[in-house]
């Protein structure tokens, strides 16, 4: 059974009284059960934040569903996030995500054997004049080349 | 002419972002001035000056302001900071770069409107960004820009930083709403429009992040300084983010009125060696596309791409050479717009659903060139009947894409392979 660090708890707790309405609390609460719980949120974690934010699960899980930031199914530990939007096409991202997966032997949004790694396309990120680019966990890497997208993924602790 | 840097003068410097480096350039000084003001006296200030929204729409800002009832409701201020449209890439810079400058903007916006609340609705991806402004609020809140009672003035405002979670419906300002009062981010019906029922069904005013920094500087320099750049329609500079097929892609602070030619030749550097310009994509990919001919006539301003049938939008500018497939790249952006549909209404939800699968059809080599009549059909049936303009934003670029390179999309289905890569696209997307 899922729960929450106590600094989690207490972060929701925070959030539920921060904004005017306590369904404001849903987003960010989730942001954090998905990054405590590995990278992703599990029905599990949907049933706990119900009864810890007490909101019924259905008016969680319909925000949850909504979003494509929540990912629904494990992910590895670097969610390797390729833009395949307009300029980033342009400057190779179909091509380059194509091979990343077959380096590291997947298919988009499968995990690797060691965990450590999801390949999925997104919509544009807004670093197009860097293109291409990709978005690991939280940052973003712009600029690429195929040579320095593999060595940033090798390089990654 | 050349670039004129009003919003990004001091972007260069690291110290901006922070309180003191942005005091050091006169940060903070038109609030001092705007709170020493009638808030009426803003709004008609915003309004001479001719100020139109930088989201997308281009509506005149002081008239949007000025549609507040006088109720005594309590009002909201919603900074929109999704930043979805693709190949836009503005608001991502001026909030890591100026993030006081945003929170100025929005403190004076907040008196003119007399708000005594705002949010700054940043996109998930955005993480960085919204670090920035965090730490650029509590600097505010320390100096006394924000909370009770600012500088003494007996106005009293807050504001928060509230992250989306990936969905581009959520740069829609309805959508916005939804979502920041906890629902699924889907747009609601106007009327009634937010200045009138928004955020918990109060008096809201939605402006985009460039829209709200604008204002410092109509208080800084007065409307007739102010409109000396730009034109009598569309006042003032513009940030363009451009990208695609020229050497130096990036955001450029024009006037707006700006030649389209100058600022991919001078600005941008021109386009790589040999190559020749096909199309441009003029203001984020719900913009109609123009030809080469079409875009080298053309000015950045509101009236100048309404009049070519396209429109300014966010200010994206994405640059085609000729060794670009037009067949190609309006699937990239069909499949954008069935994959960010909200799914409400029917002839968004299953249009953008035909129009990408008609092309991936073409891509796939087994269409027919009456599916491209078909194609421009169903796009054609999809404008003007749903709640938000998504569905617009979706057929506007089939419906320009396919009669301006009409041979392309018949070689393509003659061939079964692109004219102009010799290649076939089955593959390439999922
Ligand atoms: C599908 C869709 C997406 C939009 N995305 C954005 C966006 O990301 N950022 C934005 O400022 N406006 C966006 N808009 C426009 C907003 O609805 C709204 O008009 C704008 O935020 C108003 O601010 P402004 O008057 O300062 O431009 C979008 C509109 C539509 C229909
Ligand atoms: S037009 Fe499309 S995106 Fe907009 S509300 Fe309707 S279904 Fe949703
Ligand atoms: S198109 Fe890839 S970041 Fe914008």
């Amino acid at each position: 059974m899922f729960k929450l660090s106590s600094d989690g708890e207490a972060f929701v707790q925070s959030e539920l009284k921060r904004y005017e309405t306590k369904e404001s609390a849903i987003i960010p609460s989730l942001y954090r059960v998905q990054k405590e719980n590995g990278g992703w949120v599990s029905p599990d974690c949907i049933q706990y934040l119900s009864t810890l934010m007490d909101i019924p699960a259905s008016r969680i899980n319909e925000v949850f569903q909504f979003y494509t930031m929540f990912n629904k199914e494990p992910v590895g530990k670097f969610h390797v996030q390729v833009c395949c939007n307009v300029a980033c096409c342009m400057a190779g991202s179909r091509e380059m995500i194509d091979k990343l997966c077959e380096d590291y032997g997947v298919e988009e949004g499968e995990v690797t054997s060691d965990k450590r790694f999801t390949f999925t396309r997104v919509e544009c990120l807004g670093a197009c004049d860097k293109a291409p680019m990709m978005q690991v966990n939280e940052t973003y890497h712009e600029g690429l080349t195929m040579d320095s997208a593999k060595k940033i993924l090798r390089e990654l602790k | 002419m050349a670039e004129v840097k009003i919003l990004t003068e001091h972007y260069h410097d690291d110290n901006y972002r922070t309180v003191d480096g942005y005091l050091a350039k006169n940060g903070y000084e038109m609030l001092k001035k705007a709170l020493k003001m009638q808030p009426t006296e803003i709004i008609t200030l915003v309004k001479d000056a001719g100020l139109r929204g930088r989201g997308g729409a281009g509506f005149p800002t002081g008239m949007k302001w000025s549609f507040l009832p006088n109720n005594g409701e309590e009002r909201y201020l919603l900074c929109n900071a999704d930043e979805g449209e693709p190949c836009t890439f503005k608001d991502r810079m001026m909030m890591e770069r100026a993030p006081h400058q945003l929170i100025e903007g929005m403190i004076i916006s907040a008196f003119a409107v007399q708000s005594k609340k705002s949010y700054i609705y940043i996109r998930g991806e955005y993480f960085y960004a919204a670090d920035v402004l965090r730490k650029a609020i509590k600097e505010a809140y320390d100096k006394g820009f924000l909370g009770k009672n600012i500088l003494g003035s007996g106005f009293s405002h807050d504001l928060d930083v509230y992250c989306g979670a990936g969905a581009y419906i959520c740069g829609e300002e309805t959508g916005m709403i939804s979502s920041l009062e906890g629902l699924k981010g889907q747009p609601k019906l106007k009327p009634p429009f937010p200045a009138v029922k928004g955020y918990l069904a109060k008096p809201t005013v939605v402006n985009n992040v460039e829209t709200l920094a604008s204002v410092i500087y109509i208080l800084r320099d007065g409307v007739q300084e102010y409109r000396k750049n730009g034109t009598e329609k569309s006042p003032g500079t513009k940030l363009f983010s451009v990208s695609g097929d020229v050497m130096k892609p990036g955001n450029y602070e024009v006037p707006l009125g700006y030649p389209l030619k100058d600022l991919i030749e001078k600005e941008c550097g021109g386009l790589k060696p040999g190559r020749k310009l096909k199309a441009v994509i003029p203001g984020g990919t719900s913009a109609p596309v123009l030809t080469a001919e079409e875009a080298y006539k053309a000015t950045m301003d509101y009236e100048c791409l309404a009049n070519m049938k396209s429109m300014l939008g966010s200010g994206a500018i994405t640059i085609i050479d000729d060794t670009r497939c037009m067949v190609d790249l309006l699937g990239v952006i069909t499949h954008f717009y069935h994959h960010e549909s909200c799914g409400q209404c029917t002839p968004c939800r299953e249009g953008t659903g035909w129009l990408n699968k008609i092309v991936r059809s073409i891509h796939a080599g087994n269409a027919t060139v009456n599916d491209i009549d078909t194609l421009c059909k169903v796009a054609d049936n999809m404008k003007g009947r749903t709640i938000c303009a998504l569905s617009d934003a979706a057929a506007l670029p089939v419906l320009s894409f396919v009669p301006k390179f009409r041979s392309e999309f018949e070689y393509y289905i003659r061939e079964g392979k692109s004219q102009v890569r010799g290649i076939s696209y089955a593959q390439m997307h999922h």
